[in-house]
């Protein structure tokens, strides 16, 4: 499915990511976590071609993405952001259905579709003719998740969605999250620096530092078997988090 | 018309000033004059042959009748270059123009007129030579056989009542004639834009334009006889200077003048050297019947002007909208074209409008409406451009990015997301411009393309503040209309979200 292949990125001089080579697991879960600038946002936006790799190349069921090809591959790709990307000037169901509307799909497929995702996100039916400044946080991301979902793509990447939420709403949304990817089974790349996110949601979890991968595993690798100091200390940080006790 | 219009205030300011400092010229012979180009000769004529006994200064280019008749009455002045006709009209309200007439109806105010210097200053219709040739016109009689003659009027020629409405009456004139400034009016004759003009009967370009001069068989046009209007207490108190300036009574003919004004106007010369070149070997009119403001507000030209202006500002508007908004987004999609873009559009808005028009019209071959709405279209584009390109430009990343990564192609995210976004910014720049248009559409005026600037131009022309009253006015008035209807179309452009 979506795979990188020795994908190098920089801006302005400054490495971002350096050659990096990974194909998140079909069907399941890949958290990428580390600290702000370690580059896993960037990783996010090179697989759905926000930003072009310096070197190597990105590829979707084996053909590497191109101008040509990109829109195509966005189609099959669900993609959502901290704040939701919401466009303020179109209602909530006009956000979910906009590309639907675009592509030409049929209007009652369209309707259909919408309750279906709305049943999926737990957003009221009744709230769809909102503007997103009519909108919580929550339900915000709820339409963002519906509108990544909209067109049943075989992947969903999602970039910090639940950082700017409080801390109520965040767990809410994290257990039905993760309820969704279970049921869905989709392949699901989700970016956070929260290692308790990480591990509530992640199946592989991949730790970045500095533009590079330091270690790949499970949350127990992590806590039992840190790859450097680096994610001792990182796994330690956290750990003090009262949240954390519990796990 | 800005600078026009400083002049004339800095102008009334000299007057109160001369006003209220009256009567202290004692010593000295004080001349004025008017400002225009035969005033500022005679007045220096005046001046040079007073010296030749007594003390004297010339107060150039004071202003209009008005404003030299009281510097005369107050004692500021001692004496000035005049016209019979309008010291009759403007200053004693009668027809009588002959001499006795005119002293009898001065001489409550201490004033008199005498010297007649020997030559009339009055309107005239002129033609090119070679044009009434071919037409066989000789006298403004003629022009009734050629209804499609095209006649392009100076605005204070064709409102004041001695002039068009008059003229049109007295040799049942057929033609309908356009408002033209009277300086674009030579070169609209000699480019066959119109056929028929009108002029002083002293022109210094009749000659360099190969102008005819028709005749006016049935004098319609009053004598203007140049004079001195003078106060009677002058002879007694400057009697050398007195006895010199009589000696020019008779001395100065049509020829001369013509020549004299030729020299200062179309040669540069120096109004003090062309004055001694003439004392060595050997003065055009001004204002019109005041009315009232409210009856020239909605006077029977009123929807005219308004159908004429509105015409101006939306034709140009519509026009700036469908070139500047592609050209807004140009700018926001290609960063490098977008600073060229944007110079060269603000280079455009940094043209003073009379010299842009100016430049149109060698440029279009034409007058009137095709020029004026280039040059509003030129000044509509900036705001549009600008607002256009930051309205795109300000739009956040984020939503940018999430429009792409939903995998909509760029045009479509142009139409469904990104102009939406910009919506707000982009009626913002439409409205500025329409603002702005209503403005300048009132110096549209000036090369006969109608619109509320016509009673501008005329009221600056006659110095008539109450006719450029009714003119400023209501264009102001349609700029907050506007403004209010811009208002409503954010309500209905700009999408519900945004508000």
């Amino acid at each position: 499915m979506l795979a990188l292949d020795g994908v190098s990125k920089s801006f302005g001089g400054r490495l971002a990511l350096s050659a990096t080579s990974l194909a998140p697991r079909v069907g399941s879960t890949t958290v990428l976590l580390g600290p702000s600038g370690c580059g896993k946002s960037t990783l996010l936006r090179l697989m759905i071609g926000l930003i072009t790799p310096n070197s190597g190349s990105v590829s979707f069921d084996g053909v590497p993405l191109s101008p040509g090809n990109i829109d195509e591959t966005r189609h099959r790709i669900g993609y959502v952001i901290q704040d939701g990307g919401l466009f303020p000037h179109l209602s909530a169901r006009r956000n979910v259905t906009l590309l639907a509307g675009y592509l030409g799909r049929d209007r009652s497929w369209v309707e259909r579709r919408v309750v279906e995702v709305g049943s999926l996100a737990h957003f009221p039916a009744d709230a769809l003719d909102r503007f997103p400044s009519q909108l919580s946080g929550g339900e915000r991301q709820r339409v963002a998740l519906m509108r990544a979902l909209m067109l049943d793509p075989e992947v969903l990447l999602l970039d910090e969605p639940l950082a700017s939420l409080d801390a109520i709403t965040r767990h809410d949304l994290q257990t039905e999250l993760r309820q969704i990817f279970a049921r869905l089974r989709k392949t699901v790349v989700l970016v956070t620096h929260d290692l308790h996110e990480a591990a509530w949601f992640g199946d592989e979890i991949i730790v970045m530092r500095e533009g590079r991968i330091v270690q790949r595993g499970s949350v127990d690798d992590l806590l039992q078997r840190p790859a450097d100091p680096f994610v001792a200390e990182f796994v330690r940080a956290q750990r003090a988090d009262p949240r954390l006790v519990a796990m | 018309m800005n600078r026009a219009r400083a002049r004339r205030v800095a102008s009334w300011f000299a007057a109160l000033l001369l006003v209220s400092s009256g009567g202290a010229a004692q010593d000295k012979l004080v001349v004025g004059s008017k400002r225009f180009t035969e005033s500022y000769i005679l007045g220096e004529i005046l001046v040079q042959a007073a010296r030749t006994a007594a003390p004297a200064e010339h107060k150039q280019g004071m202003g209009n009748t008005g404003i030299l008749f009281a510097a005369l009455k107050s004692g500021s002045i001692d004496l000035y270059p005049d016209y019979t006709g309008t010291i009759a009209r403007e200053l004693l309200k009668t027809d009588a123009s002959d001499l006795d007439s005119l002293n009898r109806g001065l001489a409550p105010l201490g004033l008199g007129v005498a010297v007649p210097l020997g030559f009339e200053d009055t309107y005239a219709l002129a033609m090119l030579d070679s044009e009434a040739e071919r037409l066989g016109v000789r006298a403004i009689g003629d022009l009734a056989a050629h209804p499609g003659l095209r006649i392009g009027l100076s605005h204070e020629f064709l409102n004041r009542s001695d002039g068009w409405p008059g003229l049109k009456r007295a040799y049942a004139l057929p033609q309908a004639p356009r408002g033209l400034d009277h300086g674009l009016a030579y070169e609209a004759l000699a480019a066959r834009q119109i056929d028929v003009m009108d002029i002083y009967s002293t022109d210094a370009k009749i000659e360099k334009y190969g102008l005819r001069v028709l005749s006016d068989g049935r004098h319609f046009f009053p004598e203007y006889s140049a004079v001195l209007v003078y106060r009677l207490d002058v002879p007694r108190r400057f009697p050398a200077a007195w006895s010199a300036l009589q000696k020019l009574s008779g001395r100065i003919d049509a020829r001369a003048i013509v020549r004299m004004n030729a020299q200062a106007e179309l040669e540069g010369k120096s109004f003090p050297a062309i004055a001694a070149a003439f004392l060595a070997r050997t003065s055009v009119q001004d204002a019109g019947t005041p009315a009232t403001f409210a009856s020239l507000l909605f006077g029977p030209d009123f929807w005219r002007l308004t159908a004429q202006h509105l015409l101006l500002v939306f034709a140009s508007l519509a026009a700036a909208a469908a070139v500047g908004i592609p050209l807004g987004i140009w700018a926001a999609r290609t960063r490098a074209v977008a600073q060229p873009v944007l110079a060269a559009v603000g280079l455009i808005q940094t043209l003073p409008s009379l010299a842009l028009l100016a430049f149109l019209i060698p440029m279009l071959g034409t007058i009137g409406v095709w020029p004026a709405l280039v040059a509003l279209f030129a000044y509509a584009l900036l705001p549009i451009v600008r607002n256009t390109e930051s309205g795109l430009s300000d739009i956040a990343p984020a939503l940018r990015e999430s429009a792409q990564a939903l995998g909509l192609p760029a045009m479509a995210r142009l139409r469904l997301v990104e102009l939406p976004l910009a919506a707000r910014s982009i009626v913002a720049g439409i409205k500025t411009s329409a603002v702005i248009n209503v403005g300048t559409a009132t110096i549209a005026a000036f090369i006969g393309a109608g619109g509320y600037g016509e009673r501008i131009v005329t009221g600056l022309a006659l110095n008539d503040n109450a006719m450029l009253l009714a003119g400023a006015a209501p264009a102001a008035a349609l700029a907050l209309l506007l403004h209010a209807l811009f208002e409503g179309l954010d309500r209905a452009v700009i999408p519900r979200g945004l508000h």
